[in-house]
Formats: C-alpha cells, structure tokens, sequence
C-alpha cells in the first residue's frame, strides 16, 4: 500500500523532467539547430552568387554596426539603436493616433446599423490600399516627411483595429444586451461594464494585426523619405552606397523587433485578458 | 383542499385597498404573435389568456416549438404581442424592466465580473440612491441565501454551472421583483443539483413572495414548484391548453408530496395532454 502510494509521486516527478525536456528540445534546440542549417545553405548559395554576401561575410562586414550601435555621428550617421529607436517612436506616435481614433469610430459604426452600413463598404476597399500608395499622397499634402510618415502609419493601422472594434461591438452576445435591458443600465455602465469588456478580444486582435501592419509601413515610408533618421531610410541608403551586408543585416534587426511587437501583444493581451484570449 | 394561499391573499386585499391589483396582478389578454417569414405570417401563438394573481407560482410546460419562450418574451418586454394585450397591475408592459427580471437560460452572466460584482450591477443599477454600504450589504445577503458567500470573489468561469444558477437566482431576487421569469432555468443541470436548487428556490420564494413564471419540461419540477400548472398545446398557433390546480400545502415535501395519491393523478393527467392529447409530431425532440 505504502509503496503503491510513493509510486505516482515518483513517476510524476520524472513526467514533469521529462516535459521540460521535450519543451527544451521543441522550443529551443530545434529551431536553433533549423536556423544553423538555413545559415549553412546560404552560406553554400553565397558561394556562387557574387552580388549576395554570405553570413559569414555580412558578419564581418557589418562588425562595427553590431558592436557600435548607439554610436552617433550627427545627421543620419548613426548606430542601429538610434535608428530603430527613431523608427519605433514614429509607429508608436502613429499607432497610438490610430488605436486612439480606430476604437472610438469602431465603437460608434458597431453601435449604428445605419452607420455600419454605410461605412464598412468604404473601409473595406480603404484597407486593402498599401501602405506605400499613401506615401506620395501624404507627401503631396503635408508636404513634410515627419507628419507624412506618422500619416501612413497611422492610416495603415487604423483599418483592422477600426473593423475588428465594429465587429467586436456587434458581436455583443445578446444574453449581455438583454440583461442590460431588463436592469436598464446607465450608459456609461453599458460601456464600461458589458460593451467594452465583451469587445476587447476582439479589439485586441484589432490592435495586434495593427502593430504588424504599422511596423511594415513605417519602413516602406521612410524608404522614399530621405534625409531622416530610421532603419527604413538606413536600408535605402545602405543600397545606394551598394552596402548589401548592412542591409542584410538591418532585415535581422526588423524582423527582430517586429517579432518583439508582436509577442509584446500577445503579453499585453495575455495580461488584461487572462483566459478568454481569442485567436 | 382548501389553497391557504388564496385565504391570505384575500385577508389582505381587504385590509390593503390601495392595491387593486391582487387578482389581476399580471394579466395576457387574447395575445397573438406572429413573425413574418417568406411564405408569409407564421403565427406562434393566438389567442392566448391567462390571468396570474399576486405572489403566485406559474409553471408552464408544452412542447418544443410551441412559444413558451415567445409568451415569456412579452412578459418580460423582449417583445410585443402582434395583437392582444400583456398588462401588469392594469399597465401595458412596453420594455423590459426590472420590475420583470429574467433568470436566462444560459445564465447570462458577464465573465469580466466575479460573482460579487455580477450582482452589484444588478443591485446598483436599480438602487442607485442606496449608500455603498446599503448596496454591499443587499449583495451580500443574496448571496449568503443561495449560499455563494464562499464563492463571491470567484468569476462566472471558475464556478460550477449550479453555482452560476445560483448566482443568476441570487441576482434575480436581490432587485426584489414583482415578476421573477425564469426560461427553463434548471434544464442544464445534473438531477441532484436540479432537485437542490429547486427546494432553495421554493424556500427563498417563501421569503419574498413574488410572483414566478418559470417555464420548465419536467412535470415533477412544475408539480414540486408551482400553484398552477400552464399547459400549451402544440404550434403554430398555439394557446393555453389547460390550466392545472396544484393543491399540495406548502410548505411542501417532496417525498412526501410523491407519496400522495393525487400526485400521480395530475402527474398522469399532465402526461396524457403532453404525450397523447397534444403528441409532438416529430419524435426527434
């Protein structure tokens, strides 16, 4: 008896090291092992194209880039902090404007059938234009490249948070609108209390898409935008002085920081809303 | 058997005349509902009339499909009869309020809020003018009386789908309705919680006293619960079939009610008007 008793505990114990095991192996050393493996093909590819450094070639070309990066040259000359850093400021300001003005216009169009209506049709063709199409536009009206790369971003991201906030409101389930009915809840309970709480996955899916989209724009933006600090107009710089190791090398540090975005979302999101995440 | 129920409601009509409305406390008046669909009108129900008092315990049973749901719909003000009045004490029920409160059928709890919290709302929305305290205090009570004082500070999600009734009940009764509708409120529950829950709700209805429509599928439910069976018959155009007398004395005892002769006598006559009078057509459901 006694002995059948010790048994479980003991197994169990070798069940959880043996889970955290497999987690090691599945999370970390296969994707490490897959991304050596992706290294060495291009390392071979680089081989026979001249025109497409290797890894080992961007590394070495790039050294200083990556051990100096909060160097600062005045002007444009400056290390990849400053200039991702100047490039997340322009998305945080744009995303802000748009998370800001995309929730209180979804709220408004989900609470209108009239207005939803007349709308959606219009944003549905509005948010499938790129992001670059608004650059000229917005260079065209505001004829500076500081507000015009904050418009782009801004009217990138606007859309999904924008639509996933109307549907989100029209999705209410109706066990909510109906108790508020019968209690004839205040308006502003209505909002804080059941509109709100009951839109916010949805919102967040909104807001999550977004930060994605407005991190593609911002360098799709300062690409045309000369003469202004950031990874995107580092990246069209390094092409024109046919520095193709420093552009490898600012993908890395995009792709890097976009991904931080996004899981810097799913912890947000996580966080206010523990247990009813939907994705 | 005499109902002792009616004696005290009669005591206190004549001694209490400002209320007129004792008798004819909520009353539907030749209501008829109709929805309209591509082939035309499809009536629900017609012709529908039923006269409850004060205080008293309806149940209603019918088949699936025969507007139930949709008579206590305009009870509650979710919707209007197409033609036929529903008047509480002498007024046209318009919208819902919360002179009517509903215990839905999936509870319709919010999940954002703990159990605590889900019942405040209720409470402050209706005693706005009530201090924190006094609120707090309402709040607690109700809960205490379906016995979730452990439970408060959980959410909807964390509690068992017995707990959740409970809270829905606790939320009900804590805005003291005149009419407390309940859609099938038991129907998603295990048998031991079912009869649980229904000896707590009977016991907190002696307390308060309002008056219940509770439309329920289990006849020994309804003959447990209720001082008048309403029995439907089938849709389209369905209407009140028969209106059954309950005449067990409360307090009641379950087993000691099931061991009575007359329980097996309406038991049988409410089966044979659902399963032979009024057959469902489609033996799916």
């Amino acid at each position: 008896m006694a002995v059948a008793q010790k048994r479980p505990a003991t197994t169990s114990k070798f069940t959880i090291d043996d889970k955290l095991k497999a987690r090691i192996i599945d999370d970390y050393i296969t994707p490490f092992v897959t991304l050596l493996i992706l290294l060495s093909i291009w390392q071979v590819f680089s081989l026979f194209n001249q025109n497409l450094p290797g890894p080992i070639r961007v590394v070495q070309d790039t050294w200083k880039l990556i051990l100096y990066p909060f160097y600062d040259k005045g002007g444009t000359d400056k290390g990849l902090f400053w200039q991702i850093f100047a490039s997340l400021q322009r998305v945080l300001i744009g995303y802000s404007l748009a998370a800001v003005v995309g929730i209180s216009v979804g709220v408004l169009i989900g609470l209108n059938r009239r207005v939803y209506k007349g709308l959606d049709p219009i944003f549905q063709i509005l948010r499938t234009v790129p992001p670059l199409a608004w650059v000229p536009i917005a260079l065209a009206a505001l004829q500076q490249n500081q507000p015009a790369a904050l418009f782009v971003i801004f009217i990138t991201a606007v859309w999904p948070i924008l639509i996933n906030t109307a549907v989100g409101v029209k999705q209410i389930p109706q066990d909510y609108t109906n108790v508020a009915q019968v209690l004839q809840l205040p308006r502003s309970e209505f909002f804080f209390k059941i509109l709100f709480p009951s839109a916010l996955p949805y919102i967040f899916t909104g807001l999550r898409i977004a930060i994605g989209l407005a991190w593609l724009a911002i360098i799709a933006a300062e690409i045309v935008m000369s003469g202004i600090v950031g990874i995107g107009f580092f990246i069209w710089n390094a092409y024109q002085n046919g520095q193709v190791s420093e552009i490898i090398l600012a993908l890395v540090y995009i792709g890097l920081v976009g991904w931080g975005l996004d899981k810097l979302m799913d912890w947000l999101q996580h966080k206010i809303l523990p247990g009813q995440v939907k994705d | 058997m005499a109902n002792p129920m009616i004696a005290t409601s009669e005591n206190v009509t004549s001694t209490d005349p400002g209320n007129n409305f004792k008798d004819d406390f909520l009353v539907i008046n030749n209501v008829k509902k109709s929805f309209p669909t591509v082939d035309g009108e499809y009536v629900v129900l017609n012709g529908v009339n039923l006269t409850i008092k004060q205080g008293e315990f309806i149940c209603i049973i019918g088949h699936s499909g025969c507007g139930k749901s949709t008579l206590l719909n305009m009870v509650s003000g979710f919707s209007k009869p197409t033609s036929g009045t529903v008047k509480l004490k002498g007024k046209t029920i318009e919208r819902p309020g919360p002179d009517r409160m509903v215990v839905f059928q999936g509870y319709a709890l919010l999940p954002w809020l703990t159990v605590y919290e889900n019942v405040y709302l209720a409470v402050n929305a209706v005693y706005p003018d009530k201090s924190k305290g006094e609120k707090d205090k309402i709040v607690k009570d109700h809960l205490a009386m379906v016995g979730l004082t452990e439970a408060m500070e959980k959410t909807p999600t964390q509690v068992s789908g017995g707990m959740r009734q409970r809270v829905a009940i606790a939320r009900a009764l804590s805005i003291r309705p005149e009419v407390l509708v309940l859609d099938e409120p038991f129907g998603a529950l295990d048998a031991i919680t079912k009869e649980e829950l229904q000896e707590e709700l009977l016991k907190i209805w002696n307390h308060s006293r309002s008056t219940v429509l509770m439309i329920t599928h289990d006849i020994d439910e309804a003959l447990f619960l209720a001082d008048k069976l309403v029995m439907m018959t089938n849709g389209p155009s369905a209407a009140i079939g028969e209106v059954l007398e309950i005449p067990f004395k409360r307090p009641r005892d379950r087993a000691r009610i099931m061991e009575m002769p007359e329980y097996y006598k309406i038991r049988n006559y409410a089966l044979d008007f659902l399963y032979n009078r009024y057959a469902h057509d489609d033996d799916a459901k």
